[in-house]
């Protein structure tokens, strides 16, 4: 296993778990997961490029 | 008169009053010892499955990667990573008994493991948490 696909993995199973339990409607869980699930992974991404040139 | 706007607060009373029926908390203690019980408990099936593959699914690949299950509090940071471990209920103590889990953490990906079984259970209280609220009509 990639650190990029447990980085994926994690964020996956957390959205699904947000979206479920912070939002009522079917609708809103579904987008509320995803915009979890993005930053999750946009984020990992963004720190790893900075950590990446921090240690250069 | 009943106008239709009295007949549905009635309507809305009367399932208020049924859904406050019975132990308020079995819910919370289900689905904090099984993920997903207490969405089941409540008939929520497809919130519930999918609450239950997503923490099985963390707890189970976290093992996967040979992480630590917690054992024992010497210092802040176990207390932490022991608080959230208990957190997966059954699960956590289930493993325990099998004697799943690595001693202790030797390769990379077994940090991540560890960190990924700590989340499953704090999901896990999250959850349990929303079918409380389900139960007790704070959440629709």
């Amino acid at each position: 296993m990639t650190h990029f696909l447990a980085v994926v993995l994690f964020a996956l199973f957390a959205s699904v778990v947000f979206g479920i339990t912070q939002r009522e409607t079917p609708r809103r869980m579904i987008r509320f997961g995803i915009y979890c699930f993005v930053l999750f992974v946009a984020s990992a991404i963004v720190l790893s490029w900075l950590m990446f040139f921090i240690a250069r | 008169m009943a106008t239709e706007e009295n007949k549905n607060g009635t309507a809305e009373a009367g399932s208020h009053a049924t859904s406050q029926q019975g132990f308020v908390y079995l819910p919370l203690i289900a689905g904090w010892l099984v993920p997903g019980a207490g969405h089941f408990l409540l008939r929520k099936w497809g919130r519930g499955a999918l609450l239950s593959a997503s923490i099985l699914g963390m707890f189970v690949m976290g093992l996967a990667m040979q992480g630590k299950l917690y054992a024992n509090a010497h210092d802040i940071l176990d207390i932490l990573g022991l608080a959230g471990d208990l957190g997966n209920g059954l699960l956590y103590i289930v493993s325990r008994v099998l004697g799943l889990g690595a001693e202790q953490v030797q390769v990379t990906t077994a940090d991540y493991g560890t960190r990924f079984i700590v989340v499953a259970g704090l999901l896990n209280v999250i959850a349990a948490v929303d079918a409380h609220n389900l139960r007790t009509g704070r959440k629709s």
